[in-house]
C-alpha cells in the first residue's frame, strides 16, 4: 500500500488487525503486526491502533510479543489508560519460565516510561533483581535506574540501593556493570556511586572478565577514585598497564584518561603513559573507519600540545591518502606542522608541497597555511616553495600564498626581501577580496623595496568606486597613506584622489571615518602623520618562535576523552593559522603604542581629556599599581554572538547580584569606572563602531546618538603572551544625561566606588566590565584601551 | 550512553529510530539531517551539536548511523560501537544497504534491543546475541552457492570449483541455522598498501596495513588454528626460519584469541564466535619485502599545437600470472582526449582523468597517450599536472608475504563444513608524484 496516504493506511491496518480470521491465523496475524511497525519507523503515525495492539501482545509468538513492545513502548504515554492493560499481560510475562520472556517483559515494563505505572512496576523489578537468570538481573538493575528517573526528587529506596551495592559481586560482569550504572543514576545528587578502596580493588580485579564496553565504563567510573598510599597507585597502575596498549581504542583511551587522572601530581608517569599509548593510538589513525581515525586524530593534537616531540619520527603516519575525506587531511596537516624538526622538515614539506595543487581547494589552502607556519621556523625553504606556487598564475592558489606570506612576513621579518621581490605581478591573478587585502597590506608594510608598488596602487585606486567590500577599502586607504610616507613623489597625487573620493562620495561610513581621520592628521603635518602612523612590520610579542611552549597535561586532560576535542580544536587552530595581523593589535609596555593605525601616545598628547587612564583606574576597583604592565593583546576572534552576549551578561548579572558585596565571583571579575568624555554620547554608531574596530574592540549594540540614557555594548579577548592565557571581556557603556549628577541606577551599589561622583559627573560615561576568567593586569590595559579612544572620540566631536 | 538511535538513508529517509532514554523528541532526526546536509567542505562532521544534543554518526554502506549523546561521553566508544552495530548488522542481514535495513527492520529492531538498554551497551558479542534474536533474515536476493558461473559444461569438476564465489560471505549468518544450511568458515588475509613514489622513481613511503578477518558460519563453536609462516617475526631485530622472512612492526590480536603457541610454532588459537571478527591486525612500514607492484614511466609535455600530452606506461612487476582486476587512475586536469585499447574518461568537475584498466597480468606493460586542450596552457601549469593515484585489488597476494599455512577446526565436525582461504591486497592509497 505504498501509495495510500497516512490516514487510509492506518484504516487498513485496523480493519486487518481486528480481522478474526487473521487473529486465528499465527503468521498472517504477525504480518500485519509487522506491517504496523513498518509504517511506524516509516513516519506514519500509527498511535490510533494502539488499543488493537494492546491486544495483539497477548500471543505465545515471541517475534510477535517483542514487535507490539516497540509499538507500547512508543506511544504509551499517549495512552496512559489503556497501558494499565498491558501491565497486566506483561506481570503475567514476568512469571514465564523462560527467561527470555521475563527479561522483556521486564525491559518493555521500564521502558513504557509512565509515572503512573510505578506502583505495578516496583514488585516485578525487585523479584528481577533476584532472577536466576543473568540476563533477567542485567534489565532489572538498569530497571532502577529508569524508575528513579521517572519520578526525579523521590525518595531513593534505601533498601534498593543496598541490594544494588551488594549485585556488584554479581557472577555475571554485565550485571556488575550495569549495577554501577544505575547507581550513578540513582546517586547522581550524591556525586554518584561510592567508589572505595574495597569496591576499586574489586571492580579492577573483575575488569578483565567484562568486555571492552564494560571495561570502559567501569575505568571512567575509576577516576573518581583517589588512592591513599603511593604503593596502592603503583600497584593499580601495573595492573592497568595491558589496558592501555589495548587494541580497542574505547578501552585504550579510557585507561590512558583514568592513568592521566590517577597520575596527576607524577607527570614522568604520565609522560611514560602517553608514551606506551602511542602505538594504539597510532593503530586507531589508520583504522579502517574514517571516523575513528578522526577521533584519534583529534586526540592526538590534544597530546602534542603537551609533548611537541611524542610522535616526531612517526611523520609518515599523518601522510594523507588520496581517497580521504578534506576534514581528515585537514587534522593530518596540522598535525604535521606540529611534528615538524630538523630532521623530517624536507620530507614534510616535500610532502606538503604535493597538496597544494589538490583539486579540492579547501585542502589546497589548509596546505598552503601549513607550509606557512612551519616557515616560521624553517623560512628559506617554505618561501622557497610558496614563491614556486606563485609562479602557477591560478587565482586560489595566490590568493592564499599571498595570505599566507603576509601572516608569515607578520611573525618573521626577515624573510620581507625575499617576499618582496617574489610579490611583483600578483595583483593580477588575485580575484578575492581577502587576497588583495593581503596585497595591500604587504604593499603598505614593503612597499619602498618594491619597485611597482605605486603601479599596483594605483589600479586599485582606480576602480575604488566598483568595490564593494568594505575592509578592502580600508586596506587601501591605510596602505596608500603609508607608501605616501615613504614616496611621497610618486603617491601624492592617487593619495588625493583617493581621500577625495572616500570623503565625498563614499557611502560606507567606516571607510569615510578613517578617511576624515587621516584627512586631519596630514593637515596635522608629515611628521604627526609618520609617528601616526608609524607601521610596526612584525609582531612584538614574538621572538624566534619555535613551537609553542608545552602545555602542562592538566589543561587538557579534563576534555581527553570526551566530544570536546572533536569540536573545537578546529576553532583554536583556525585562529592563530589565518588570523591576520589587523585581528591582533597588541599592547606592551604602558600602553606606549598601538599597532598600525592608532598610536595612543599620540593621542594623547593631541587630546588633553586624558589625564591618566590608569591613574583613574588605580583607585576604584583596587587594582595594583600601574608600571609593571604585561604585553596583553586585544583580539575580536572567536566572535561572541550577540545572544551569547546576552546570555553571559545576564547570568553574570545575577550571579554577582547574588553576592553583591564581593567584586569577585568565582569564575570573573567586574568593574565598574566612570571615563569622562561627555561628547562621546553625540558622535555616530558608525564613528564609534569604526575607532573601537581599530583597537580591536567590537561594538555589539548601541543606542541612537543623543538619546537618553546612551548605552553600548562591546566585547573582546585578552590575550597576555608572557602567561599565556586568553580572558574575554563584556561592557556595557551607559550615559544617563547631563541631568542626573549622580551616576546611573544600576540596581546594585558597590560602595567604594560611589565617592567617585563629582561636579562634573554630568560628563561622565559608566562603564561595566565583565571579565572571564579573572586578570587583573589584563583588563587594567582594555580599560586604558577604552579609554584612549573615548577620549579621542570625545574630543574630535567637541571639536567639529 | 546513548540518547537516541536511528539510521537515515542518504536521501534523509527515516529508516530505524529508536529512543532509549526518552530525553528529546523524535524531531532531532530532521534536525540532524539539516545540519548534515548544511556542512562545508572543510567542516568536520563527525561531531554536531544542536541545544544540549550532540549527534555523533558514522557513515557505513551509504547510510547514516547517527547516535544522539552528551557532551562528556567518549568518542571512542561510540564510534566504536556504531561500527560494531553496522557489522552486526550487516552480519545479520547478509549485506549492508537502504534495503536490506528496510526489509529486516523488525530484525534490526530486535537486536537494538538487545544490544543497548537505557542508552548502555549491553553486549555486542554475536554468541550472545544468536539466544536472543528470534526473527528470521530476509536477503534481498534467494542465495545460491551454485551459481551458474561455477559449475562446469556437463556438471564436470572444474578449478574453478574450488574458488568460493564472491557472493558466498555476503549473507545472513542466520540461514545457518536451518539444517539445509553450509557450516563455512572464511579466513581472509586482507592487505592495505599505502605508498608514494616520487617523481624521481624513489619509494618514499610504503606502508602495509593487514588484518586476518574470520567469517564463522558454523552454528556450533569449536575450536579453531590458524597456523601463520613459520618465519613470521615481529619488530626489526627478531629473525626466524631459514626462509626469507615475513616481518611485521607491530600485530595486535583480538582477545579471544590464545597466543600460547604463538611464540613457538606461530599458531593462533580461538573459538571463533558467529559473524565477522578480526582476529589479528598488523602493520609494516617503509620496509616492503618486495618491490611495489606498480610502476609507472610518465611523460608530460607541451606539443607544438599548445595542447598537453600525456604518455603513461604502467608496469606490474608481479610474478607473471597474477591478475589485477579493475585499476582506475586520476590525473589532475582536463580537456579532451584520445586513448588506446583501455576504456578512459574525462572528470571535468575534478579535474581528473580516469584510465580504467579491467585486467593487468604480472610482468606486463601498459601504456596510453592522453592528449588535452587546455586553454591558456602555460609553461608554469604543467606544475600543476597532479599525482597519479592507483586504485586496485590484487587477488591471492600479499604484500608482507604473510601465508596462512593451515587451518584446523577442533573436534572435526561432523557433516559438510567446508573451510575457505582467500588473500587479497587493496591499494590504500598509491600516489605516483609526477
Amino acid at each position: 500500500m505504498p501509495y495510500l496516504s497516512g490516514k487510509e493506511t492506518v484504516k487498513e491496518l485496523r480493519r486487518a488487525l481486528s480481522n478474526p480470521n487473521i487473529q486465528s491465523d499465527p503468521l498472517r496475524y504477525r504480518n500485519t503486526v509487522l506491517k504496523v511497525i513498518r509504517a511506524m519507523s516509516q513516519g506514519v503515525d500509527v498511535s490510533d491502533l494502539f488499543s488493537e495492539m494492546v491486544k495483539a501482545c497477548a500471543t505465545v509468538d515471541v517475534v510477535q510479543k517483542k514487535l507490539v513492545y516497540v509499538f507500547l513502548c512508543c506511544y504509551a504515554h499517549l495512552n496512559p489508560e489503556l497501558s494499565l492493560l498491558v501491565v497486566n499481560t506483561l506481570r503475567k510475562d514476568c512469571l514465564d519460565p523462560n527467561p527470555m520472556v521475563r527479561s522483556l517483559a521486564l525491559r518493555s515494563m521500564t521502558n513504557l516510561r509512565l509515572p503512573s505505572l510505578v506502583e505495578y512496576v516496583e514488585q516485578p523489578l525487585t523479584a528481577g533483581l533476584r532472577d536466576r537468570a543473568a540476563c533477567v538481573r542485567r534489565v532489572a538493575v538498569l530497571g532502577w535506574a529508569k524508575l528513579h528517573n521517572l519520578q526525579p526528587g523521590s525518595e531513593i529506596d534505601g533498601a534498593v540501593v543496598n541490594e544494588l551495592y551488594s549485585l556488584l559481586r554479581d557472577p555475571d560482569p554485565v550485571v556488575m556493570v550495569n549495577c554501577l550504572r544505575a547507581l550513578e543514576e540513582v546517586l547522581k545528587d550524591e556525586g554518584g556511586v561510592v567508589i572505595n578502596k574495597p569496591i576499586t580493588h574489586h571492580l579492577l580485579n573483575r575488569l578483565k572478565e567484562c568486555d571492552t564496553w564494560g571495561q570502559s565504563e567501569v575505568l571512567r567510573v575509576l577516576q573518581r577514585y583517589r588512592p591513599q598510599s603511593e604503593d596502592e597507585l603503583f600497584d593499580i597502575l601495573s595492573l592497568l598497564d595491558s589496558s592501555l596498549v589495548s587494541p580497542h581504542p574505547p578501552v585504550m583511551a579510557a585507561t590512558l584518561s583514568l592513568f592521566l587522572s590517577l597520575c596527576s601530581s607524577l607527570p614522568a608517569v604520565s609522560q611514560a603513559a602517553l608514551e606506551r599509548v602511542r602505538g594504539p593510538l597510532l593503530a586507531a589513525c589508520g583504522s579502517g573507519s574514517r571516523e575513528m581515525r578522526f577521533t584519534a586524530l583529534c586526540h592526538i593534537q590534544l597530546l602534542l600540545r603537551s609533548i611537541p616531540g611524542l610522535l616526531g619520527e612517526h611523520y609518515k603516519r599523518f601522510f594523507c591518502s588520496y581517497a580521504e575525506p578534506a576534514y581528515i587531511k585537514r587534522r593530518k596537516m596540522q598535525v604535521l606542522v606540529e611534528l615538524v624538526n630538523d630532521e623530517n622538515v624536507v620530507m614534510i614539506l616535500d610532502e606538503l608541497k604535493g597538496y597544494c595543487t589538490d583539486v579540492n581547494t579547501d585542502t589546497a589552502q589548509t596546505a598552503i597555511s601549513a607550509i606557512g607556519r612551519i616557515g616560521q621556523s624553517y623560512s628559506d625553504k617554505c618561501l622557497e616553495i610558496l614563491t614556486g606556487l606563485l609562479g602557477l598564475k591560478q587565482d586560489q592558489i595566490t590568493s592564499a600564498v599571498v595570505q599566507t606570506i603576509r601572516d608569515l612576513v607578520w611573525a618573521c621579518p626577515q624573510c620581507s626581501d625575499a617576499v618582496s621581490s617574489a610579490l611583483e605581478g600578483c595583483e593580477e591573478v588575485l580575484q578575492d577580496s581577502q587576497g588583495r587585502q593581503a596585497l595591500l597590506w604587504l604593499l603598505g608594510a614593503y612597499g619602498e623595496r618594491i619597485s611597482s608598488s605605486p603601479y599596483t596602487l594605483e589600479a586599485f585606486i582606480d576602480g575604488v568606486r566598483s568595490e564593494t567590500s568594505m575592509e578592502l577599502k580600508m586596506e587601501l586607504l591605510t596602505s596608500t597613506m603609508r607608501l605616501f610616507l615613504c614616496r611621497p613623489a610618486e603617491t601624492q597625487d592617487m593619495l588625493g584622489r583617493l581621500l577625495h573620493y572616500c570623503i565625498e562620495e563614499e557611502r560606507d561610513m567606516c571607510v569615510r571615518g578613517q578617511a576624515l581621520l587621516y584627512y586631519r592628521l596630514l593637515q596635522r603635518g608629515i611628521a604627526e602623520t609618520r609617528n601616526v602612523l608609524q607601521l610596526r612590520r612584525s609582531d612584538p610579542s614574538m621572538g624566534v618562535l619555535i613551537g609553542r611552549p608545552a602545555e602542562p597535561f592538566s589543561q587538557w586532560v579534563s576534555s581527553f576523552n570526551t566530544l570536546e576535542p572533536l569540536k573545537h580544536c578546529s576553532v583554536e587552530v583556525e585562529s592563530t593559522s589565518r588570523g591576520s595581523p589587523e585581528h591582533l593589535a597588541s599592547i606592551p609596555k604602558s600602553n606606549a603604542d598601538l599597532p598600525d593605525d592608532l598610536d595612543c601616545r599620540q593621542l594623547e598628547m593631541v587630546h588633553l581629556g586624558s589625564d591618566g587612564a590608569a591613574q583613574r583606574l588605580g583607585c576604584p576597583a583596587g587594582l595594583p599599581a600601574p608600571g609593571a604592565e604585561p604585553s596583553v593583546t586585544l583580539s575580536l576572534s572567536p566572535a561572541v554572538t550577540p545572544e551569547e552576549f546576552e546570555r553571559l551578561w545576564t547570568q553574570r548579572r545575577a550571579s554577582r547580584s547574588e553576592q553583591e558585596s564581593a567584586d569577585e565571583g568565582d569564575d570573573g571579575t567586574w568593574i565598574e569606572d566612570t571615563i569622562r568624555c561627555g561628547a562621546v554620547p553625540h558622535c555616530s554608531p558608525q564613528s564609534l563602531h569604526a575607532a573601537m574596530q581599530l583597537v580591536n574592540i567590537q561594538t555589539l549594540a548601541f543606542t541612537p546618538s543623543h538619546s537618553l540614557p546612551w548605552k553600548v555594548f562591546l566585547y573582546t579577548h585578552t590575550w597576555r603572551a608572557d602567561a599565556s592565557c586568553s580572558t574575554l571581556v563584556l561592557g556595557e557603556l551607559l550615559y544617563a544625561g547631563e541631568l542626573n549628577p549622580k551616576r546611573p541606577a544600576e540596581g546594585e551599589t558597590e560602595g567604594n566606588e560611589q565617592t567617585q561622583a563629582t561636579a562634573d559627573g554630568d560628563k561622565d560615561v559608566k562603564v561595566t566590565l565583565r571579565q572571564q576568567p579573572h586578570d587583573v593586569s589584563a583588563l587594567r590595559v582594555f580599560l586604558s584601551v577604552l579609554t584612549t579612544v573615548l577620549h579621542t572620540l570625545s574630543s574630535e566631536v567637541e571639536s567639529e | 550512553m546513548i540518547s537516541q538511535l536511528f539510521i537515515l538513508s542518504s536521501k534523509g529517509d527515516h529508516l530505524i529510530y529508536k529512543d532509549y532514554r526518552g530525553e528529546a523528541g523524535s524531531d532531532v532526526i530532521d534536525v540532524f539531517y539539516e545540519k548534515v546536509t548544511a556542512l562545508t567542505g572543510d567542516q568536520p562532521p563527525v561531531v554536531m551539536s544542536h541545544k544540549d544534543l550532540h549527534f555523533v554518526h558514522i557513515r557505513q554502506g551509504g547510510l547514516y548511523w547517527v547516535a544522539t549523546t552528551t557532551a562528556d561521553s567518549s568518542p571512542f566508544s561510540i564510534i566504536e560501537f556504531l561500527n560494531r552495530l553496522s557489522g552486526l548488522v550487516k552480519d545479520y542481514c547478509g549485506s549492508l544497504s537502504e534495503k536490506a535495513i528496510q526489509m529486516n527492520f523488525a530484525l534490526i529492531y530486535e537486536l537494538l534491543d538487545e544490544v543497548l538498554d537505557y542508552g548502555y551497551v549491553q553486549t555486542t558479542s554475536s554468541d550472545v546475541l544468536k539466544n536472543f534474536i528470534q526473527s528470521e533474515a530476509v536477503s534481498s536476493k534467494p542465495f545460491s552457492l551454485f551459481d551458474l558461473s561455477n559449475v562446469g559444461l556437463f556438471g564436470a569438476e572444474t578449478q574453478q570449483n574450488k574458488v568460493a564465489p564472491s557472493s558466498a560471505a555476503t549473507r545472513p549468518i542466520q540461514s545457518s541455522r536451518d539444517p539445509g544450511g553450509k557450516s563455512e568458515i572464511f579466513v581472509d588475509v586482507i592487505e592495505k598498501m599505502s605508498v608514494v613514489i616520487g617523481s624521481n622513481g624513489v619509494l618514499m613511503k610504503a606502508d602495509i596495513e593487514g588484518e586476518i578477518r574470520v567469517k564463522c558460519y558454523m552454528p556450533s563453536c569449536s575450536e579453531m588454528r590458524i597456523g601463520l609462516n613459520e618465519e613470521f617475526s615481529v619488530g626489526k631485530s627478531q629473525l626466524r626460519g631459514y626462509g626469507a622472512a615475513v616481518r611485521v612492526d607491530e600485530c595486535s590480536f583480538h582477545q579471544s584469541v590464545q597466543l600460547d603457541e604463538f611464540q613457538s610454532h606461530r599458531i593462533l588459537r580461538l573459538c571463533p564466535s558467529q559473524g565477522e571478527h578480526t582476529v589479528m591486525q598488523y602493520r609494516l612500514s617503509d620496509e616492503l619485502p618486495s618491490a611495489p607492484p606498480f610502476r609507472l614511466f610518465p611523460s608530460v609535455e607541451r606539443d607544438s599545437a599548445g595542447r598537453l600530452l600525456m604518455y603513461l606506461k604502467l608496469r606490474c612487476d608481479l610474478p607473471p600470472k597474477r591478475s589485477v582486476s579493475l585499476l582506475p587512475e586520476g590525473a589532475g586536469l582536463s580537456q579532451e582526449l584520445s586513448s588506446p585499447d583501455q576504456s578512459a574518461e574525462l572528470q571535468l568537475q575534478n579535474r581528473t582523468v580516469f584510465w580504467k584498466i579491467p585486467r593487468l597480468c604480472g610482468g606486463t606493460q601498459l601504456s596510453a597517450l592522453f592528449k588535452l586542450d587546455v586553454p591558456g596552457l602555460s609553461s608554469a601549469s604543467m606544475l600543476e599536472v597532479g599525482p597519479v593515484g592507483l586504485s586496485f585489488e590484487l587477488p591471492k597476494w600479499t604484500g608482507t608475504g604473510l601465508q596462512i599455512r593451515f587451518l584446523r577446526l577442533s573436534p572435526v565436525h561432523p557433516g559438510p563444513s567446508q573451510r575457505w582461504v582467500r588473500y587479497v591486497t587493496h591499494s590504500d592509497s598509491y600516489i605516483i608524484r609526477i
